[in-house]
């Protein structure tokens, strides 16, 4: 089991991880970062497999991926 | 578990100064991620344009310099022929290196400067507020092309068509910065023009097409969408040339 973990105070939230990830495993969430934006992260339950397109894909080198 | 993607070493340690959604970021970080690989972080020279590619003067934790408008290319050379330990990188985008820039990066391409070149595509001039690019598309708006860009504006010019009639490069190639697979391989592409430059090979030329969400006036997905529908349709990726004469 993979999961990714997104340094909130970089996030821009411009979606560009969640339109690279096949597994739709992420999502805009309710959290707001000190610049205004509201974080992605994880959903509750999601199965990532890891294969780190979203972290490719991140303007903001925000996204870690662990597997 | 075992971290298996993190934030390079290269990069600062705060957001960049770029909008949401725009490919500048990922581009500076595929390059930071090579500057880690290879262990060249102080050794690396970045030069970079005026324009937002200037930007990256907040992300990378490298030497640099920001040359004065166009001239990136020339700044390099000196840089370059001075200290040629130095890994020289080049980082343009198409505002400058296509318009003011063009004779620099005409003449630095002939001469076969030992250098990495990134021009950053994205078809207008995005910091100083969306005007026409000489890559604007025909029928792309822009803020001095407000019904679209037509053929009395000119055509858009493909640097990588121009700078492969001339002798010298080693290594030209256009990739697009639109999906995870093509941001992979773009950073092939720059991992093989750094290698050239520090083999000695001469003049590496990589040009990423990429997005400009604020002044293309849509959201960073639209963007994405948009260049897929249009942008590379018209600049057509693919390696251009490898090893020196065509």
């Amino acid at each position: 089991m993979a999961k990714v973990e997104i340094r909130s105070e970089f996030c821009k939230s411009c979606k560009l991880c969640i339109m690279a990830c096949p597994k739709d495993v992420l999502a805009v969430g309710s959290k707001v970062n000190a610049a205004g934006y509201e974080v992605v992260e994880m959903k509750e339950g999601a199965e990532c497999i890891g294969c780190a397109s979203c972290a490719v894909m991140c303007p903001e080198a925000a996204i870690e991926v662990y597997k | 578990m075992e971290k298996i993607y993190s934030r390079p070493k290269a990069l600062q340690n705060r957001a960049t100064g770029y909008c949401p959604g725009c490919l500048h970021g990922t581009t500076v970080k595929i390059i930071a991620e090579l500057i880690d690989e290879f262990g060249i972080q102080d050794s690396t020279v970045a030069v970079l344009p005026i324009g937002c590619s200037a930007l990256d003067c907040w992300s990378f934790e490298t030497d640099m310099i920001i040359s004065l408008h166009g001239r990136a290319p020339a700044t390099a050379t000196g840089i370059k022929r001075n200290a040629p330990e130095k890994t020289v990188i080049v980082i343009q985008g198409d505002g400058d290196l296509a318009s003011i820039g063009l004779a620099e990066i005409m003449h630095a391409a002939n001469r076969g400067e030992n250098l990495t070149v990134i021009f950053m595509n994205n078809g207008i001039f995005g910091m100083t507020g969306g005007q026409m690019a000489p890559t604007t598309l025909i029928g792309q708006k822009a803020t001095t092309a407000q019904g679209g860009r037509t053929e009395a504006h000119g055509y858009p010019m493909h640097m990588c068509e121009i700078l492969n009639e001339l002798k010298a490069p080693y290594y030209i190639q256009r990739c697009a910065m639109d999906s995870p697979a093509h941001v992979r391989e773009a950073k092939k592409a720059i991992r093989k023009g750094l290698e050239n430059q520090m083999n000695g090979k001469g003049f590496s030329f990589i040009e990423l097409m990429s997005n400009c969400p604020t002044n293309w006036s849509m959201s960073a997905e639209k963007s994405i969408e948009y260049m897929r529908e249009y942008t590379l349709k018209e600049f057509q990726i693919g390696v251009y040339r490898d090893g020196g004469e065509k």
